[in-house]
């Protein structure tokens, strides 16, 4: 097992549920679920339980993203990436954007 | 991973369409999402050479991403229009007056003229003062009603012919949805419609019509435009944020949804023998109104007499109580007496809060 520095960027209003922190450096487990691999979906759930400050059932709904919520990898679309089977590398730079809030 | 554009078949693609499942790089994303809302334009024959157009900018996401890409058609299709940005100030500290800092910004960035019309100044409330008199409860519906004609109104200062508003695909689909699950036939038979205009009032479309939230809040982050988004303090709104996650569900599901629902209000027809309400005017302001008063009026008068209920429930059993409006009430000045403005003045910032302040 290895540490994986990522990088996590919150906009659109969805800073407000992580203490309106925009972005974030983290160290995450290789292998949060050993033996596999460390997916979207561990890391999603991670983010669940260490870092969202409030309201969990607007960033969450079942083991993903609530609709609504746009997800980057690497500056690309997250739906083009896997999804929730993508696998994290060291180095990611994951972007969530909220398209919920007004316009 | 690394899979390449499906239309330039050169770059790596990083963006999945909803409408079209299609992959594209983010040249050819630009280059379609700008051209699907030039040929909305086009198609829909939204404008003349010549037309001034206000922008309705909130700050927010959409009418942002809205202004940018009205400026580049109109430079490389040589629409040959006047473009202006038209913002409202409700009055709501710590949200709008952050987000009008947005707006100054665009205007600076897109340079053009920029015209800020207050609820304080139109109606002698701001929303902070009408919170403080109605509670959180029907908050939305004076906001609404009331920015609705300031818009109008701010439309006629800047002598233009026509307003642009962000709303797009996923705002219209949630309109239809509600208007279904409200029965109002009479808007569920406009609010598909991209281009409404009245008898005498300024045309108002949607040139964003067809397309989808996810691209625009997409464009916007490649893009790197500056946007505001904070949700507003006084907005639960919750009948609208119910039909909103739905439509998100379906979505997800099937991203077709949202279009598909657009289609399904279009294609509703509206049998003959369904009484529908008769556009007139209001007679004590002169704004567009299927009643002998509009809304905004009755809404002002329950203001401005203590009755904030006046507009919102029954009204004919509050006036049977109350009487009729006493002589001496503040009313909204008449729509024929809007003073168009200076035409010098087009190229700075022309904001009205400001004056009244410096009145006071």
């Amino acid at each position: 097992m290895s540490l994986l520095k990522i990088k996590l960027s919150f906009s659109g209003g969805i800073e407000l549920l992580f203490d309106n922190i925009k972005q974030k450096s983290v160290e995450i487990s290789s292998s949060i679920n050993s033996p596999n691999p460390t997916t979207m979906k561990d890391l999603i759930s991670w983010m669940k339980d260490n870092l969202l400050k409030e309201r969990p059932e607007l960033f969450v709904s079942g083991d993903t993203v609530r609709p609504g919520i746009l997800v980057l990898i690497n500056d690309s679309d997250w739906e083009l990436e896997g999804e929730l089977e993508y696998e994290i590398k060291d180095g990611d730079d994951i972007v969530f954007i909220s398209t919920l809030h007004g316009g | 991973m690394g899979r390449l554009c499906v239309i330039c078949d050169k770059e790596r693609a990083i963006i999945k369409r909803p409408k079209t499942s299609q992959q594209l790089c983010r040249e050819c994303f630009y280059y379609v999402f700008e051209t699907e809302i030039h040929n909305a334009i086009v198609d829909n024959k939204l404008f003349k050479k010549g037309d001034r157009v206000a922008i309705a900018a909130s700050g927010g996401k959409d009418s942002t991403v809205l202004a940018h890409v009205m400026k580049l058609l109109n430079e490389r299709y040589q629409y040959g229009l006047e473009l202006f940005l038209l913002s409202i100030d409700e009055g709501i500290t710590g949200y709008r007056d952050d987000s009008l800092e947005t707006v100054k910004r665009n205007q600076q960035q897109y340079d053009l003229p920029l015209k800020i019309v207050s609820y304080s100044e139109l109606y002698g409330w701001s929303m902070d003062q009408i919170v403080k008199e109605v509670g959180l409860k029907n908050n939305c519906t004076f906001c609404g009603v009331f920015r609705r004609q300031a818009l109008d109104r701010g439309a006629v200062m800047l002598n233009v012919d026509h307003i642009v508003t962000g709303h797009n695909a996923d705002d219209i689909a949630e309109t239809v949805l509600m208007n279904i699950l409200r029965g109002d036939i009479a808007r569920l038979q406009r609010c598909t419609e991209i281009c409404t205009t009245g008898d005498e009032c300024i045309r108002r479309s949607k040139p964003f019509k067809y397309t989808y939230e996810k691209e625009i809040v997409m464009y916007a982050y490649f893009k790197k435009l500056d946007y505001f988004s904070t949700e507003c303090i006084y907005s639960p709104n919750s009948y609208r944020g119910h039909a909103r996650t739905f439509l998100k569900d379906l979505e997800t599901i099937r991203p077709s949804a949202i279009i598909d629902i657009i289609h399904s209000g279009e294609a509703f027809e509206i049998k003959k023998e369904v009484k529908l309400p008769i556009q007139g005017v209001c007679k004590r302001c002169g704004y567009m109104s299927s009643n002998e008063l509009c809304k905004a009026c009755v809404l002002l008068e329950g203001l401005n007499r203590g009755l904030p209920k006046l507009g919102i429930g029954k009204t004919h059993r509050m006036r049977k109580i109350h009487g009729d409006m006493p002589q001496d009430t503040a009313i909204i000045p008449h729509f024929n007496n809007i003073k168009i403005d200076d035409n010098e003045n087009n190229n700075v910032i022309i904001d009205e809060s400001n004056k009244s302040k410096e009145k006071l």
